[in-house]
């Protein structure tokens, strides 16, 4: 399988009051399409940045972040939100769902940025949301659903856009084992019958082995 | 693609108690702005509705106004010749020489004092001047000691109703008809014969002369042929004009004044807002990075928080100006500064006031959720994610 993320020589660093912070090192990864990936290491050890500079949430201080043929650490701000809202679905710990908007529409929202009718995204709401299961709650608020349920609608607002990479951030690390259990199933099978090439961040073991690869991170750098 | 209306719309009703604090905050300044419009538009509307474009009203030259001026008999022979006056179906011209003054009567309601205009007509100003209608009794008889009274004045000054006596000249008047003019600034006069009011109020000669133009394009070369006969000591104006100016000093203080107080009033409603705004972005830095995240971008974000503060002003400016237009109900009296009478008059709201209005609110809303929403639209996506 080809690659569909490459980085290479990567480095990123903060500055805090004049002290350079290193939190990632010359990281050189590759991800093949179809992968389901876990990316694996104590807290501080720069997992979710690495995850972030995939997402083009972040940038490189140093380096090169290709998906596909696209050179994400090259776009401008404008250019990485179009690119985002085409190619990557993101599922937050947190869930990050719009409090104010029901299951529907939460996973509505990310298809607004694209061209399909109202028809056209009923559709694919409505099937993002039977993908998940979650399709008799689909006027529910998210303060109406349970914490895994708000994880699976998270979800199908990461696949609604059929994107190129769907990228969770500790995507059980707010939820009990059952629910955890089901949100690592789900993104397993999302994996294997839909295709779709996922990278998790996550110190869980064992929502790691719910994952085909893994890398450990660890002060920076790629084990 | 912009956030959508339901996200901002239920983002606020979310908020239910700060937003309806801050719109009510803009209600009240709105409403104090609408009032100020309303009260000068009114002021303006009665006096401006007492005067007629085709008409031309002459009147001493250097007076303001009726009652600082005269016209002698001579110059009122001279202008009843004019050959630019307009007849009527009897083949009469249609001029009237007429006098005013100011007499004292207590008002109704407190028994204190105020000043009326008492306007000495002839036959054919009831024919020159416009939409004067009995709303009961009957016209003076002229050449008698009677009088018709505007029902503003009926209605607010003791012996002034039908059927009453006002005294003054030494003479008692009678009552015999309450007239209306469509709300114009004669209903605040009382009118009687002016062969009679003449001798009566020491007066020999008339205050102005209002005629009826035959072609009311012709004004200006009416005008300037009056003016240039050395005999004509006199100024000529439209009757509308003449009453246009005569408000304007008055109705510009009022404007003027209440701008420069809702002006400061709003400066507090906009930092209202401005606090409101700020406070939303500040609980949903999170929800912002969530949407940053998904792809929308910055603009999208600045307006979707500009939308939200412009719904507050929008919805506390519909409020203040509903509230405001039940004003129209009341009747507000006042001194007419250039000539000193008594004036009644309504709160008036104008498709104008309503555009104004609105342009305000929405210039609070501007103002008071640019900042934040500009803070909102720069938030930065990793820190926000991180945020509690």
């Amino acid at each position: 399988m080809p690659a569909i993320v490459k980085i290479s020589n990567l480095s990123k660093s903060y500055r805090r009051d004049s002290i350079r912070i290193p939190v990632l090192e010359n990281i050189n990864l590759e991800v093949e399409a179809g992968d389901f990936l876990a990316l694996m290491g104590p807290s501080g050890s720069g997992k979710t940045t690495l995850l972030n500079m995939i997402g083009g949430i972040d940038k490189p201080s140093a380096g090169d972040v290709f998906v596909g043929d696209v050179p994400i650490h090259r776009l401008s701000d404008a250019a990485l939100a179009t690119w985002r809202a085409r190619h990557v679905g993101f599922v937050f710990q947190f869930y990050n769902l719009m409090p104010v908007l029901t299951a529907f529409e939460n996973v509505e929202l990310p298809l607004l940025l694209t061209r399909l009718s109202k028809t056209e995204r009923r559709k694919h709401v409505e099937l993002a949301l039977s993908i998940v299961g979650l399709q008799d709650r689909i006027n529910h608020y998210p303060r109406q659903l349970s914490g895994g349920q708000e994880q699976r609608v998270a979800i199908a607002r990461a696949l609604v856009t059929d994107p190129t990479l769907i990228l969770a951030d500790e995507p059980t690390g707010d939820l009990d084992k059952n629910s955890a259990e089901e949100v690592m199933t789900l993104l397993s099978q999302l994996n294997s019958q839909h295709g779709k090439t996922i990278i998790v961040v996550t110190h869980d073991p064992r929502a790691a082995d719910k994952a085909r690869s893994h890398r450990n991170l660890d002060k920076g750098e790629l084990a | 693609m912009a956030i959508p209306l339901k996200y901002s719309i239920r983002s606020l009703l979310a908020r239910r108690m700060t937003m309806i604090l801050t719109v009510f905050g803009i209600t009240l300044v709105v409403f104090v702005f609408t009032a100020v419009l309303m009260l000068a538009t009114g002021l303006q509307k009665t006096l401006v509705g007492s005067g007629i474009d085709e008409n031309a009203i002459v009147i001493r030259e250097s007076s303001n106004t009726e009652i600082q001026s005269f016209i002698t008999r001579y110059q009122a022979g001279v202008i009843q010749t004019l050959p630019d006056i307009a007849l009527n179906a009897d083949g009469q011209s249609m001029v009237t020489g007429e006098v005013v003054a100011l007499i004292s009567k207590n008002r109704r309601d407190n028994s204190r004092p105020g000043n009326i205009m008492v306007r000495g007509i002839q036959p054919m100003s009831l024919s020159v001047h416009k939409d004067i209608n009995l709303t009961s009794g009957r016209i003076f008889e002229f050449g008698q000691t009677e009088i018709i009274v505007g029902k503003r004045i009926a209605e607010r000054f003791q012996g002034c109703g039908l059927g009453e006596t006002v005294t003054f000249g030494m003479t008692d008047w009678k009552v015999v008809g309450i007239f209306e003019t469509g709300g114009s600034s004669f209903e605040s006069e009382i009118w009687g014969d002016v062969e009679q009011f003449l001798p009566a109020l020491g007066r020999p000669v008339f205050s102005s002369m209002t005629f009826r133009l035959k072609d009311p394009a012709q004004f200006s070369q009416v005008r300037d042929r009056v003016k240039s006969d050395p005999r004509m000591t006199v100024d000529l104006k439209r009757e509308k004009q003449y009453y246009d100016d005569q408000s304007r000093q008055t109705a510009t203080f009022i404007r003027v004044l209440g701008i420069v107080i809702s002006v400061v009033f709003s400066l507090g409603a906009i930092i209202g807002a401005m606090i409101t705004m700020y406070a939303a972005v500040a609980n949903r830095t999170r929800e912002i990075a969530t949407m940053r995240a998904l792809g929308f971008q910055r603009p999208s974000i600045l307006l979707g928080f500009l939308t939200e503060s412009i719904v507050i002003s929008l919805v506390g400016g519909a409020l203040g100006l509903l509230a405001a237009s039940s004003l129209q109900l009341l009747r507000v009296s006042t001194i007419n500064w250039d000539t000193f009478s008594d004036l009644t008059f309504d709160f008036a709201l104008t498709p104008n006031i309503v555009v104004t209005v609105i342009i305000f609110s929405l210039i609070m809303g501007l103002l008071g959720g640019f900042l934040p929403a500009v803070r909102a639209s720069r938030i930065k996506i990793i820190e926000a994610l991180r945020a509690e």
